[in-house]
């Protein structure tokens, strides 16, 4: 058995979990506390992914940024980044699979957390920056961890996407789900079973962490 | 002086309701704003603290204007000296004692001046517990001390003894009243409790509705031209019973249970669970002081 798809699987969850914290976090802020009108259209758009067959959303993805498209033909010229069959693409179709997961667990912490406390915060004199880092993020923990960990988990899980997006390029876009749809295609149940094995412990372990730090959590 | 008019409509479970009020605070003054819940009390508080944003009005805080439409004036809370209580005590549950006292403080604050406001709300022992450790009283002085460590000008208290049991209450109210006469900060206190406001406020303006209907001394607002020699109880029905000739009703009024005895009349209209108000003659009462 080759680790290479499990590690690649890993790293691309990894940054996409990264990527989903840093776009995540604001945006669910503003769907939390935003008043604007239209907010409702950005909620569909963001559960949207929820919604359709990965492999549709891989499709457009693959029709949007690809070279023919005038995003991808932008995006090749001007900054000469290529997102269709990379392992950058893999990430771009990777962040937007699992975006509603982060944004809709954050935005129900945002939402979870008394008004009172942003209140007194602002009350102290306290900046929403400041607020945001001293007391809504570390006293929604549970929503951070449990956004993080479903968005890791799902990106491990994805296939329709990936094989879309990325195709089956070994050590750019070949991750381990899609070695074990290889491999069953070619009869080798046993070596399939390996990385199967691997991937289901995977999400075991992190989901049992996951679960028992809420508890704890919660019980505080 | 705090001049306050504020107008904005309210959104209440029982629909929109229009809050149209202005007060006028003394300097020093302890002014309550007494009222039924959803009268609009917590609201004219968030107002003046800058958290809400009236439809129309001012807010001026001598000579300085915190909010005016006409003028287009809007200063965010955390640049007006103002200090707040909230009904929940909003302490940060992430911090202890001592870091929400710190929390509080300015980025350049002195560290040192945490340690005299703990000891001086006795908070010393509980300065490394979290908020979830304490009991309502010591969270209720926790907020206390986190509002004033900034050393407010105007103090605003948003029943911050609603929840606590009649005992400690009046000693909380004591520690009010000694930080009020020491700091003289400006303050304003929502309640709707007749003895708090009593014991406390030197005037007291009275909202129904979203507007003032009264205001002056807490003795020209609830007593006098109502002094009717009876006492008048809210209760609930827990029993009713025959004896003999006359029926006897069970009732809990406040935390008490009290029997009395009620007529064929009045039994026919009431059952058990109702609410019922209950007059009685005050000719022969018996005054025990209680603190």
């Amino acid at each position: 058995m080759e680790w290479g798809p499990i590690v690649l699987s890993i790293r691309l969850a990894v940054v996409t979990t990264l990527i989903l914290y840093g776009i995540g976090i604001p945006l669910a802020y503003w769907l939390a506390y935003g008043r604007a009108r239209w907010k409702v259209i950005v909620e569909v758009l963001v559960a949207m992914p929820l919604m359709l067959p990965p492999t549709v959303l891989g499709f457009y993805l693959l029709v949007l940024l690809g070279r023919t498209s005038p995003i991808g033909r932008l995006l090749e010229t001007l900054l000469h980044v290529r997102l269709v069959f990379t392992f950058t693409g893999l990430v771009v179709a990777s962040v937007i699979y699992s975006l509603p997961l982060m944004v809709q667990t954050l935005t129900g912490g945002f939402a979870s957390l008394p008004s009172t406390l942003m209140d007194a915060a602002a009350t102290l004199g306290k900046s929403r920056w400041v607020t945001l880092l001293r007391v809504q993020l570390p006293n929604m923990k549970a929503a951070l961890l449990t956004g993080g960990v479903l968005s890791f988990a799902h990106t491990i899980g994805a296939f329709g996407v990936v094989l879309m997006v990325g195709g089956n390029i070994p050590g750019e876009t070949r991750v381990a789900a899609i070695v074990v749809y290889d491999l069953v295609q070619a009869l080798d149940y046993s070596r399939a079973n390996m990385y199967a094995a691997v991937l289901f412990a995977i999400s075991f372990g992190i989901l049992l962490v996951v679960y028992w730090l809420n508890r704890r959590w919660r019980l505080v | 002086m705090l001049e306050v008019q504020l107008v904005r409509t309210l959104h209440t479970p029982r629909g929109p309701m229009q809050l149209d009020v202005a007060l006028t605070v003394r300097p020093h003054e302890l002014v309550a704003i007494f009222g039924p819940s959803g009268a609009g009390k917590t609201s004219i508080l968030r107002m003046i603290a800058g958290l809400m944003r009236p439809d129309r009005g001012c807010v001026r805080w001598r000579g300085t204007t915190w909010y005016s439409d006409q003028h287009g004036v809007f200063v965010p809370p955390q640049r007006r000296p103002v200090g707040m209580v909230f009904q929940d005590y909003a302490l940060f549950p992430n911090l202890t004692v001592r870091e929400n006292l710190a929390f509080a403080l300015p980025a350049h604050g002195d560290r040192r001046c945490v340690d005299t406001w703990l000891e001086r709300f006795a908070l010393r022992a509980l300065a490394d517990r979290k908020p979830h450790e304490l009991s309502g009283g010591e969270q209720q002085r926790v907020a206390l001390a986190r509002a004033l460590i900034r050393r407010p000008e105007v103090l605003l208290l948003d029943e911050p003894l609603a929840a606590l049991d009649p005992r400690l209450r009046v000693r909380l109210q004591d520690e009010i009243l000694e930080v009020h006469r020491t700091m003289r900060m400006t303050t304003i206190l929502v309640s709707h409790d007749i003895a708090e406001v009593f014991r406390m406020a030197t005037r007291v303006y009275v909202l129904q509705d979203g507007r003032v209907v009264q205001v002056g001394t807490p003795e020209e607002v609830f007593i006098r031209g109502r002094v009717s020699g009876k006492f008048r109880f809210v209760g609930e029905v827990l029993d009713i019973r025959s004896a003999d000739t006359v029926w006897l009703v069970t009732l809990q009024v406040g935390q008490q249970a009290v029997r009395v005895v009620a007529g064929e009349r009045d039994v026919a209209r009431i059952r058990v669970g109702d609410r019922v108000v209950v007059y009685a003659k005050a000719f022969n009462p018996v005054l025990i002081p209680i603190t």
